[in-house]
């Protein structure tokens, strides 16, 4: 699919400047800056960044679940051409769930354990298709067979402490899946697993997202799983996307100073090199609390130049785009 | 040289001013600590001093002057919280009563802490056979009904405030005992612990330098609920005539000598009532009031 | 299947760990309390009187066994109170078993009723709290909580005496005869329970709804009260259902002021009277009883705490 055959299609999920504000002891925290991203049907978008640069931040506020106390504000976010943005709260607890599944970092403590696996299955299912009650039971077995869990009517009464972690991450797999949502946004779903589990709910992931012809939201600090599954890249810092590509292309040449240091840090990178020691970027990601100016990432960047002090706009760069003053110039120079 | 020192310790000073600074406004910014820790002053003075501006005698009886009412309730300023059935001036007889209770309760805390404290200590520091028996006689304390047993010692042994100290002591050791146990099990594996062991320091010495200094914030926070119990126990005992004897004034026994005229005259029962939960209120604030400041994941429990 | 039997074996082996632990706390107390009523001074002459001749506390001595060693004493008490026979009271009639059997019911009724009352009232009101800690409706529940701590029972109790018996005579002051007798103490007992159920309730709801699993129940569209009731409040409630238990043998425990307070003729009354009669058959059976049931709360509320759970189940 080329980049104009996507704009005519609809979006599933369309973001236009979304900001995310937090209160906090020192003041307040201004964690998602301004961010604006489409998700197509049977696409894959990979939301990159460090942790604290507001990527979960964001899925959370698609979602309208904000911790306490935050205040989002957004140009326009749109679900299936649905104003969500100034939606209620009764519509939005039915799109959750039903429309939109949501996966969770950690699976130890994203099940509630004093609930047995298949009753937290179920509940879903009958919120959803409340003249459907009946079916939940066998919905919860077929949904379970699915992502691969062996001897599922025996796991519908069991609770989630007696399941490993991987099994766990299944079983919130499942529960996402429940009502065949449209659009599955997931927060970091391999992180908390151990490396041989990640790269099978990778698979499954992806398998599922086949499946079921789902818009697939990954959020995920870790290019490696990004460049396996995503269609396009988003990448963010300090709570702005710095840029967006699609994968080969964004693998090929990462245009925005940050996403080249962030692939530097990649141990395959490092093979393609000349055994350099793993790179890191230098510096911290400067504090979210009161407004930024300029360049966010500057302070870290090798190429700042006095005109990075300014405000920087996400340029246009024909099907991409980045948040660097020398975006679109290289090939100039080239 | 000399500049550079002196500029450092400059530093220093401002750091450390600034971090008392933080901490100052950390205990003054906690409503329990600033309202409860208030009221408490207020009372310690007043209990304190207060005797002493009041002109009358807690003891001075007078038939003539029995059952006066208080002043709101068409009484005169003499006896600004009336007279009771035997004619002795209310207030003074309230201040001295509280004066009574505070020292019951800091005494009953201080018997019930240090051996509370002592064996939570020794169960969580040595761990095994001690830890079992000191947990097992903690089982013990708590199935047995604290009131009943501290009523029949009374009543045998004959009621005396050494007496009613003691047993109330002996009864509310057990939160001490606990709480010392928990944190010092907790304590006893961190790093500050093993390297004290591994330089050849003492078990007394690390317990005393280590552990105690540690857990003293638990323990002050437990000693106030436990000051607040001794009142409420104390109080009590006397209304039933088992604690602290007559003439003394004590809050418990002036409510049971009140019970009597409970008709006409209500307040020998509220007054004395009120004083008590008075008390009581300023010492949960604050201990609670400790609790958030020195251990604010705790907050609100 | 197979898991569930060993499951069930290991409970099998924990029940047993806890009863026979029970057991020993319950030996232990009845020894405390046996020294202790004799050590702490003359038994017999509390029995004979302040005024008895001293022959005559030689007699009482004799005749009850005082003058025996304590450890022969105990032996001999607790060989017939493991039967069932806890002796005879020196002032009533009945031997001391009937009595208790008579007065234990009153007491625990009054208990179940005060702590039902505090739980009806307490979870309430500390899950709605919890719902926005230090807004308003939080701030009065706390402030409501930390005044009803503060206050004595028994000066509480006096209180609504005066208010509800004497000033207004909506309700009898005192004696055990019919329901009306029981509001009064039913509501001191809950007043006095109540703030602890609801601090509880309060903290445990506030970790709870923070807990990543109701964002995961957030994030299926669950209504807000299933999220509230059904997932939050049912871990926030394991704990507290546990010092429910604990609470009602505080309750029954310290039964003795309440009872004298009211005139309810139940097991503290009884113990109130014997105490002052030096009647130390029925006192030593009370502590006894007490202490039994008390081990018995606490075994029950394990039980309730594992079963609740299903994370300690297992072990």
């Amino acid at each position: 699919m080329t980049a104009t055959e996507m704009s005519e299609s609809q979006p599933v999920l369309a973001v236009r400047d979304m900001h995310v504000r937090l209160p906090h002891r020192a003041g307040i925290v201004h964690a998602v800056r301004g961010v604006s991203f489409d998700l197509h049907r049977g696409e894959t978008v990979c939301v990159v960044g460090e942790s604290g640069c507001g990527k979960s931040m964001s899925a959370m506020a698609i979602l309208n679940l904000l911790p306490r106390g935050a205040r989002r504000e957004a140009g326009a976010i749109s679900f299936l051409g649905e104003d969500v943005l100034n939606a209620g709260e009764r519509r939005m607890s039915e799109l959750r769930g039903d429309r939109i599944g949501m996966i969770f970092q950690e699976p130890l403590t994203a099940l509630n354990p004093s609930l047995t696996i298949g009753e937290q299955l179920m509940e879903v299912f009958r919120r959803h298709r409340p003249n459907r009650k009946g079916e939940a039971r066998e919905r919860a077995v077929d949904m379970l067979t699915q992502v691969g869990i062996p001897d599922p009517r025996e796991r519908l009464s069991q609770y989630p402490h007696q399941l490993s972690g991987g099994l766990r991450q299944r079983v919130v797999i499942a529960m996402a899946l429940m009502c065949e949502p449209t659009m599955i946004i997931a927060d970091e779903p391999t992180t908390a697993l151990d490396v041989t589990i990640q790269a099978q709910i990778l698979r499954l992931l992806i398998d599922l997202k086949d499946r079921f012809g789902l818009a697939l939201l990954l959020i995920t600090h870790d290019l490696a799983v990004a460049s396996r599954v995503a269609d396009r890249i988003v990448v963010m810092y300090a709570g702005e996307v710095v840029e967006e590509a699609e994968t080969a292309a964004f693998f090929a040449a990462p245009r925005h100073p940050y996403a080249r240091g962030l692939m530097g840090c990649l141990p395959s990178a490092q093979a393609h090199g000349s055994g350099a020691p793993l790179q890191i970027i230098p510096g911290t990601v400067p504090s979210l609390i009161g407004e930024i100016s300029g360049c966010a990432f500057r302070e870290r960047c090798p190429e700042a130049e006095p005109a990075c002090r300014s405000d920087v706009a996400l340029r246009d760069l024909g099907g991409r785009s980045a948040r660097c003053v020398h975006a679109g110039l290289e090939e100039a120079v080239a | 040289m000399a500049v550079t020192e002196l500029s450092a310790s400059g530093v220093e000073a401002d750091t450390a001013k600034a971090e008392r600074a933080h901490a100052i406004r950390r205990w003054l910014g906690n409503s329990g600590v600033v309202i409860g820790g208030s009221l408490f002053i207020l009372i310690l003075l007043a209990t304190l001093v207060g005797p002493w501006l009041v002109q009358h005698d807690p003891f001075d009886q007078s038939l003539v002057k029995r059952l006066r009412p208080p002043v709101w309730s068409g009484g005169s300023w003499e006896f600004v919280f009336g007279t009771d059935h035997l004619g002795r001036d209310y207030l003074a007889r309230l201040l001295w009563g509280g004066r009574l209770s505070l020292l019951i309760g800091f005494c009953t805390i201080l018997v019930a802490g240090i051996f509370g404290t002592t064996i939570g200590i020794c169960a969580g520091y040595f761990g095994g056979r001690i830890d079992f028996a000191v947990r097992f006689f903690i089982m013990v304390r708590l199935a047995m009904p604290a009131v009943l047993i501290a009523l029949a010692i009374a009543f045998i042994a004959g009621p005396s405030l050494h007496l009613l100290v003691m047993v109330l002591g002996l009864l509310l050791w057990d939160r001490f005992a606990v709480v010392a146990r928990a944190t010092t099990l907790q304590l006893r594996n961190s790093e500050f612990v093993v390297a004290a062991r591994a330089m050849g320091c003492s078990n007394l010495m690390i317990i005393r330098r280590d552990i105690l200094p540690n857990i003293l914030n638990q323990l002050i926070v437990i000693a106030t609920v436990e000051l607040a119990n001794a009142v409420l126990i104390a109080a009590a005992l006397s209304f039933l005539g088992l604690g602290v004897q007559p003439p003394l004034p004590d809050w418990g026994l002036m409510i049971a000598e009140g019970k009597q005229y409970i008709l006409f005259s209500p307040y020998l029962i509220t007054l004395p009532g009120l004083a008590m939960m008075l008390l009581v209120l300023a010492v949960n604030l604050l201990g609670d009031g400790i609790r958030d400041v020195t251990d604010p994941e705790a907050k609100g429990r | 299947m197979h898991s569930a039997r060993r499951e069930g074996k290991a409970l099998v082996r924990y029940v047993a760990r806890q009863f026979l632990l029970s057991l020993a706390v319950l030996i232990a107390v009845s020894i405390v309390g046996f020294v202790l009523l004799r050590a702490s001074g003359d038994l017999a002459q509390r029995v004979a009187g302040a005024e008895a001749q001293a022959a005559d506390v030689a007699r009482i001595r004799l005749a009850y066994g005082l003058d025996k060693p304590l450890p022969v004493q105990y032996l001999e008490w607790a060989q017939r109170a493991v039967t069932g026979d806890l002796g005879r009271s020196l002032f009533f009639p009945e031997n001391v078993s009937t009595l208790i059997a008579q007065r234990l019911p009153i007491t625990l009724g009054l208990g179940a009723l005060g702590l039902g009352a505090a739980l009806l009232i307490g979870l309430p009101l500390g899950t709605l709290s919890a719902l926005k800690p230090n807004g308003w409706f939080d701030r009065v529940v706390l402030t409501v909580a930390v005044l009803g701590q503060a206050m004595p029972p028994f000066w509480l109790g006096l209180l609504l005496i005066i208010l509800f018996g004497l000033n207004l005579g909506w309700l009898p002051v005192s004696g055990s005869s019919g329901w009306q007798n029981l509001v009064l103490p039913t509501a001191v007992l809950a007043i006095a329970t109540m703030p602890t159920i609801m601090r509880l309730t309060r903290s445990g709801m506030i970790d709870q709804l923070r807990a990543d699993y109701v964002r995961t129940a957030r994030a299926k569209g669950l209504k807000p009260v299933s999220v509230i009731v059904k997932h939050a409040l049912r871990n926030a409630l394991i704990p507290v259902v546990a010092i429910a238990a604990v609470q009602l043998g505080a309750l029954v425990g310290g039964s003795v002021v309440l009872e004298t307070v009211f005139g309810i003729q139940g097991l503290g009354y009884l113990a109130w009277e014997s105490i002052n009669r030096a009647d130390y058959p029925v006192v030593q059976a009370v502590v006894l009883v007490l202490g039994g049931f008390y081990c018995l709360l606490t075994f029950v509320s394990d039980l309730l705490h594992a079963f609740l759970d299903p994370r300690l189940r297992e072990q």
